[in-house]
This record gives structure tokens, sequence and C-alpha cells, in this order.
């Protein structure tokens, strides 16, 4: 890279480092004169897709952020909303796509560390991690490598933090083989009034590095991932970052022993970009200049130029504005933890940012126009291919079988030989454990409240119609929290889609935004932060590209007063087993579809947002007095794999009736109609009638009880069959 | 009941066990840092919790074993105080050589997060007194490097003395320390806990304080800490 640093600047290095002719004119009419090479760095990571969000900027503007209870949106290291007694939950997802394809281990690992320091930077302790991935064909060599690495890479990271991993999701399709999504969630816990922000401020007040020290790892990683993948994707090695979980857990620590004092005036985490997005966001939110001396930065290797340094993504990192009188106190807090701590600049009144090293001036940039003057795109769209329409359905293999089929298929199979490496239960709170009900629930230590936490995205149904798709992830979420009986608050979103240079592509994103607007307004469940991840393409050794699935990963907190009236899947013996919410039998898009026919057809099945809103409205309030025993949400797979899941997950079986519902029967079992809930309750007909009055639809699906679970033609599934067809998937692909 | 939960940089299980042991004792138990050099005055149980202690970069629990606080916590078990480490505590015990044999990794080479069933071998101990022999109980688990092993005089002599304090079994009490259904991390004679050869000091792997409170799924661990309370306190 030093050889590369004599290099002098012009467009064709500008356009190496990802910017575009207009954009380097831009840069040269803010400077007023060629920009250093330490300075062209700068510009192009804080204007790449990843720092400036140019292609999604305009768009996200329009997804509501507020609510009550929203106590910091979008705008934040991550969104925080009140969750009661003078407490706050800050949350907040991120992906680590592009470098977990090229390392599966390191890019997972980061991206979890990421997501960690995102959360206690703003003086949270994480309190739970969640991760939605996405993997290509089970039957693709490489997707086993990189489940491998990331799994692994997901564990030894949180486990090592001692941060609970408690959900997720997972999905396969060949649209993620040379782009998986590594989608990463913390959620953490703060007192309101102990709220950290990172806008600077303090003329003189001095800046401070603390945790690892700088090394060559990461270089230009927000460039890389803000570009397509190429043939040579595998030799971007040297630009993902190593993670060191254990410097984390210290960091953790040493920052929130910190924070239990007055000394922080503001801080923030050196994620991507590192040093230059840190200094460059505090400084120009604080509008104020800063000015950094790089011979103080802790260095791990020798001879670092001041680019290396500026664009380093070394992990585990925090700069830090002071109060200049308590720099010791602080500096004693992090000897303690035995990390570095480094005054590296001070705040000036000037408004640019000024990097010294070895007594040279490598760059000198004002602020303001570096952040107004990004580039802001607003990308031609195309409407998306419509899916074909169904073909007249006949079902070649009756309902036991396709149930069989169905629990133990890629995208329904048991997920436990993947959470059971992830450590569910360190810091004691965790009462809902992965699988056990439809969002995971952890008590909040020390009072009885409980937050509800999930990740929800259906890509099929987005990529049949994107607004849709986007409206059902953030339905879905809601859905899964209620189903818990928490109160949903708010989401985190993750949106991941291909290249935006591709119209369709970017129909497909502003369609998405459209739909998660419409549900977010229609649910009161504003967005609170997220992250955007675009150029998730493979490009084919043909020079073809091929985009992933649109997937905006959505995930969301909501809120139980009282923790303890928290319901999951499991269901006692002898209870009626009620579904709520209409049934119309739709299989357009079902994995019922693409699993028994091989169709990937139809329609994805519609959304009421008013009879979402209702039924869950409806389901909470049960769950809370106590009427609903057990509750578990209807989604893929239909009515009869939700009835297998609950069977699973305890020990009652399920004795199912006729549904005498005048559709054919795996238009009824399997259809993906929305907003449904499954119940136990004591007695279904004082279900039915408080259902009636709600204006709720109804109807009785069977009894709790027996071995297992009992199908309407009379033929039992053993619980230990069915257990072992739906956990056989994972070892078998991944233990062979 | 006076306990002393000890602190290594990347121990993550101190609050766990702070929870547990309040609970029982109403008490909350003293903190005591990895650089300290003194045990508080009149503790009647150290405890040594799970984590990553200084990250486990070389063998786990290998560093811990050297820091200062262990000299103390040495003297402390030679004149006959009680000591209990979990997960990364027992590793940390058995690399100072206050517990025999080693922790491998899991035999599967994966980090094992699940419920596990064990054995109580003995029931005339501080550490197992709210038990009878032979019970079953279900409790978390939650690691990489917990295939404990030990030469085969060490074994028997274990076996001998009547030092292991818990094997893994399934839930009926049914040994197989062939099957990994039932001995998940492949430790021999699917031991998951051992004794010292004086009964007061006690090292296990999986972990009883994640589970003493029905709202996290039960309370099978907690005989464990109700036992050392009546025992240590009178």
């Amino acid at each position: 890279m030093s050889a590369k640093a004599q290099r002098p600047v012009d467009e064709a290095l500008a356009r190496e480092f990802g910017l575009t002719a207009e954009e380097y004119g831009n840069v040269l009419s803010i400077m007023g004169r060629t920009p250093t090479f330490t300075e062209l760095g700068i510009f192009s990571v804080m204007w790449s897709e990843h720092c400036s969000y140019k292609s999604s900027r305009a768009f996200l503007k329009t997804l509501p952020t507020k609510a009550p209870w929203v106590i910091h949106g979008p705008g934040e290291n991550a969104g925080v909303v009140d969750i009661g007694q003078g407490l706050a939950a800050i949350f907040k997802m991120e992906s680590h796509n592009h470098p977990s394809f090229i390392e599966p281990y390191q890019g997972a690992a980061t991206g979890v560390g990421g997501i960690l320091r995102d959360v206690f930077t703003m003086g949270a302790r994480p309190v739970a991690n969640l991760n939605a991935l996405r993997f290509g064909d089970p039957n693709n060599p490489q997707t086993r490598r990189i489940v491998d690495g990331v799994v692994r890479g997901v564990g030894g990271y949180g486990n090592c933090v001692g941060v609970p991993t408690v959900g997720g999701e997972i999905n396969f399709h060949p649209a993620y083989d040379g782009n998986p999504l590594v989608n990463a969630m913390t959620v953490g816990v703060a007192r309101q009034d102990r709220i950290f922000l990172s806008a600077a401020a303090g003329i003189g007040n001095p800046v401070i590095y603390v945790g690892s020290k700088t090394g060559r790892d990461g270089i230009h990683g927000a460039t890389m991932s803000s570009s397509e993948f190429d043939e040579d994707a595998l030799a971007k090695r040297p630009t993902v970052q190593v993670g060191d979980p254990f410097v984390e857990k210290l960091l953790i620590e040493a920052c929130l022993e910190l924070m239990a004092t007055d000394a922080i005036v503001a801080i923030q985490d050196m994620g991507a970009a590192g040093l230059t997005s840190s200094s460059v966001e505090m400084a120009g939110k604080g509008g104020v200049g800063i000015d950094l001396d790089l011979d103080n930065v802790p260095q791990r290797e020798r001879g670092m130029t001041a680019y290396e340094m500026m664009l380093s993504e070394s992990q585990e990192r925090m700069l830090i504005v002071l109060r200049p009188d308590r720099t010791e106190q602080a500096r004693a807090i992090f000897d303690k933890w035995e990390l570095d701590f480094a005054v590296i600049g001070h705040l000036t009144d000037t408004g640019n940012i000024v990097i010294r090293h070895k007594g040279e001036i490598e760059a000198e940039i004002p602020l303001a126009p570096l952040a107004d003057q990004a580039p802001v795109y607003h990308r031609p769209t195309a409407p998306a291919q419509k899916p074909q329409p169904m073909e007249p359905i006949i079902d070649p293999v009756g309902i036991e079988q396709a149930l069989i089929r169905l629990i133990g298929c890629p995208d329904l199979a048991s997920r436990a030989w993947v959470y059971n490496q992830y450590d569910s239960t360190v810091g004691g709170q965790t009462v809902r454990r992965p699988g056990a009900a439809d969002a995971a629930i952890v008590k909040v230590e020390d009072t009885d409240l409980g937050l509800a936490l999930t990740t929800d995205c259906t890509p099929r149904y987005c990529r049949a119609d994107a607004r849709l798709g986007g409206a059902q992830a953030v339905a879905e979420a809601w859905r899964n929290i209620t189903a818990t009986g928490a109160r949903p608050l708010a989401v985190t979103d993750n949106l991941n889609f291909g290249s935006p240079e591709k119209p369709e592509v970017m129909g497909q994103f502003v369609d998405a935004i459209a739909g998660m607007g419409d549900a977010c307004r229609a649910l009161d469940f504003p967005v609170v932060s997220g992250n955007v991840s675009l150029y998730n393409e493979t490009r084919a050794p043909d020079g073809t590209s091929q985009s992933i699935l649109p997937t905006p990963a959505i995930g969301g907190l909501g809120v139980l007063e009282d923790v303890r009236t928290a319901v999951g899947l499991e269901m006692p013996d002898g209870c009626d087993i009620m579904l709520l919410g209409e049934t119309k039998g739709q299989l357009g898009q079902s994995i019922w579809l693409r699993e028994i026919l091989g169709s990937q057809d139809g329609e994805p099945p519609t959304l009421d947002l008013a009879a979402e809103r209702r039924n869950g409205d409806f389901v909470r309030g049960l769950i809370q007095n106590g009427t609903v025993i057990a509750c578990h949400d209807v989604a893929d797979g239909g009515i009869l794999v939700a009835v297998a899941e609950m069977v699973m997950a305890g020990q009652a079986g399920c004795v199912l009736e006729s549904p005498q519902s005048g559709m054919r029967p795996e238009a009824f079992w399997f259809g993906e109609d929305q907003s449904r809930y499954i119940v136990a309750v004591r007695d279904g007909q004082a279900l039915a009638d408080l259902a009636a009055a709600a204006g709720v639809p109804c109807r009785r699906l069977g009894r709790s009880g027996g071995e297992g679970l009992t199908l309407p033609n009379g033929s039992t599934i053993s619980k230990a069959r069915l257990v072992a067809v739906h956990t056989e998937f994972f070892p078998r692909l991944m233990d062979r | 009941m006076k306990a002393a939960i000890v602190v290594f940089p990347g121990t993550n299980r101190e609050r766990d066990m702070a929870i547990a042991l309040r609970g029982v004792t109403g008490q909350a138990p003293v903190m005591v840092w990895h650089r300290d050099t003194a045990l508080p005055a009149g503790v009647d149980l150290v405890v040594l919790p799970g984590g990553f202690s200084y990250g486990d970069y070389l063998r786990c629990g290998a560093m811990a074993a050297h820091a200062p606080i262990m000299t103390a916590i040495r003297e402390y078990a030679n004149r006959g105080g009680h000591i209990l480490g979990v997960c990364n505590g027992f590793q940390i015990l058995t690399e100072a050589q206050l517990l025999p044999g080693a922790l491998l990794r899991n035999a599967a080479l994966r980090f094992l997060s699940q419920d596990c069933f064990l054995r109580v071998e003995r029931d005339d101990t501080p550490f197992t007194r709210h038990w009878a022999k032979g019970d079953v109980f279900r409790t978390p688990m939650a690691h990489g490097d917990g295939n404990y092993i030990a030469e085969a005089e060490t074994i028997r002599a274990l076996e001998d003395s009547g030092r292991v304090a818990f094997r893994y079994v399934a839930e009926n009490g049914r040994m197989d320390a062939g099957d990994p259904q039932l001995n998940p991390n492949g430790s021999m004679n699917a031991i998951a806990g051992v004794f010292s050869e004086n009964l007061r000091i006690c090292g296990m792997m999986p972990h009883p304080e994640d589970l003493v409170d029905p709202l996290m799924g039960g309370e099978d661990g907690k005989p464990l800490f109700t036992g050392l309370v009546e025992a240590l306190v009178g």
C-alpha cells in the first residue's frame, strides 16, 4: 500500500477508490486544489454507498420514525425507545454481508462486534444478540463452508463477550450463493438519563482513542462493501477485519464504568471507515473542527501511513470526547481494563478536520461540505418482473406426506444445530430461549419488564411483490412480538438488495420501503435505526451478475410490563386449539408450492393491515389477561406446520378435527394467509364469542393432548417422528 | 453466607452467579478483581465463574491460573476453604492443579449451548447435600472445551475415592459415555464435575446458576446453592 501511496492523485486513482468522475469533480471544487492521497481516501470512504447512503437516503427519509415512546430515531448510533421505569432499550441491526462471503468466520464475528459497539457506545449494557442469516443453495458446496464459518463466527464472538444470542432466522436460496447475508442485531438497556450521543462539543476538549491498536486490517472495507463482487472476490480477504471478542468484552466494561461518571461529552465507535467516519461524524454533528495527530494513535504495525491509519477498520476501538478535567480519571479506568488510552487530538473552532502525521499536515478538509455535499442519487427504477400466475393445483402427496417434507425442508427445519452453538443463557435473564416462542424473551434485570425480540423477512414474497414483501416483513415482526403477549414498540431495518444501478433492483428497493412505511404507520411501529446493504450481487464467470432476493430484514422490539405473562409455543394438555384470523387458502409463493410442486409461481398472500392490527390487538389482550395459554403465529408452511411446531415445542400432542372449510385440504392446511394466530385456550367457545364480538375470524382446529399430531383422517404422527424429521436437515448438511 | 466471586478480564457469568447466590443468601456476594492479592476476610465460599478469562487464547484457564489473586486462592484452599468453579472456573481450577484432570475441546469440535441432565454421584458434600445420590437434574451448559480427561490412574483414583461429583446422563439417569446424545462433550466416564480430595473444592462444566428461577425455565440448579448455604453457615 505504501508504494501505492506514492501515486499521484488524479481521476484514475479516484475511480479506483470508488468515486465517479462527477464525484471527484465535487472533491476538487470543495478542496479548491488537488486533494492529497489521504484526503482522497477520506472522501472516498465518506462518500461510499456504505457510509453516505447515497442511493438510499432520499427514500429512507419517507419511513415513519416517530412515536411518543421513541427517544432517539435514526441518526444516532442506534435507536432508543422508552420501555418504562426510566429505562430505555437501545437497538440496531447491521449487515456484514460482503466480508462474510470472503471470510465467513471473521466476517460474521466482526459483524457481531460492530453492532455491539453501536449499542454500548450509547450507554447501554448489551442484553441480547439476534441474527438474520441468508445462505445459498444447500446443495452448493460453498454453502456448507459459509454456514460453518458464519455460525462459528457469530458464536465465537457473542459467546466470548457474554451477551446471549437469543434469536434470529435463516433462509436458503440459490440467489445468495455468492453473496450470503449476515445481519446482526444487538439490544441493550440503559437508564434514560444516561444515554450518550456522538455530537462533539467544547472547543479544546481532548479527543481520546481507546481500545485495540490500529493495524492495516480492513483498509477500504467500506468501499469494498459498496461494490459488487467479481470473480476475484476471495482475493479481497485482506479487506476483512479481524475480531477480538475478549478486547470487546473489556471495552464494554471499561466504557460502562466510564459512563457511570460525568467525564464523557461524546462517544462513538470506530466502525466502517474507522477513524475517518468516527472523527468526521462526531465533529460534523457537533459543528466543530477536529485536529488529530496520528503519531499518538496506538499502532500495531510499524510504518503505517496516515492514509492507512485513517482508513483502517481494525476492530474494538472507540473515539471519545472528554471533559478536559476528567482525562486522568478516564485513563485510570482504561488502565484497569488493560486497554490502550491515548489523547490523539482536540476539538477546534475551524470547522475543518486536520490530520497531522510526523510533523506534516496530511489532510485538511472542511467538514460541512464533506457531509452536506455528499452525493444523493435518485437512480432510475423499473418495475420488477412479476411471477407467473399459478397453474391449477393437483396435490400429489396428501397432507401427511407434505407436512413431513415441509418440516424437514431447509427453510423450515429445526435451527437447533445452529442456536445450540450460541450461548443463549449467559446473563441469567433469558425467559424464552430460541425456538420456545415466536419472539425471544429477555427479562430486564432487577425489574419485571421483559423485552420481546425477533427478526423477520420473507424474501420470496419480496421478490414476487416488493411492496407487499416490505409490509409483510414489518407485519410479521409485529405479529411475532404480539404472539408472546408483548407490546410492539419499534423496529430496526437492515435493507439488503442488489445493485442500485440496476433499475429493477432500485425499483424493488423503493417499493419495499414504501411497503415497510405502510405497515409501520398502520401498526404504530416506527423505524428507529437501520442499515442499508446494496450491491449484493454475484458475478458469474460469463460476466452476468445475479442479484440477491430483495431482503429487507426487520428487527422488532416489544415490551412486556410483566415478563411473567409471556407465552410461548408449548401447549398444556386439554386445551382447545383455535385459529384466529381469516383463512383463504392462498398458496402463491408458499413453501408448500415450492417444496411439493417445485413452483415459485403465484402472487404472495395478501396483507390487510387493518385486520393485522385488529387480530393482533385482540390476541395480545387475551395473552395479557391469561385467557391464551400458548400462541404461535401462522407463517411459512401454514396452519399444519404451525401446529406441528407447537407439538414439538412441548409435551402435549394435538388432535386436529376436520375443518369443514369448503376448500381443498392443502390450501387450508398449507396456505400462508397472513395475520393469523393459533392459540391454546381452556374454553374455545368462550374465545369464539369474544372473537365474534371483536370482529376477528375464529375457528376451532382441535384439542391438545395425546402423544403426537393426529390429523383429521385419524392418522397420528408421533412426536418422535416429527422431531426426527425436523432435526435431520442441519446435521446432515453440516456434520457429514 | 459470605461469598466472593472472582472476576478475571473476560469473565462473563459473574452476574448470573451473583443473582443465584443473592437469591439464596439474600446477600450480594463480594466481587474480587483478578489483580487483588487477598480475599475478603471471613469468606465462606469462593466462586470462580464462567467466561473466557484473558480470552482463553492459550488453553482455557491457563492464564487465569497464574493471576495475582490465585496465590490467595491457593492459600485459602490449603486452609480448607470451600471453592466452586463453574465452566471457565472449573478449567481454571484444573490449570491451577487445585482439581485433577483437564478440559479438552468438545468431542464434536463445536461450542455446545443446550440443556443437559446431570446425575448426582454423592450427597454427603457441601455442594450436593440438598440432592440425594442418584438424583438427576437439568441444567444449561455452554462451552467449547468441556471434554473432561485425565490419566487412567487419575480417573481410577477419582472413581475409587468417590470424587466424581456429577455425570452427564439421560433424563432417566442412564449413563452412556459413548453416546453423544447423553455425554455431549465426550468427557471420560461422562464426568461433568469433580471434587478435591477434601471434598471442599468442586468444579463443574454446566451452569446450575442459570436455572434457579421458574421464570427462566426451572429451579433445578438451586439445590447446589441452598445446600452450600446450609453447610457453610449451618
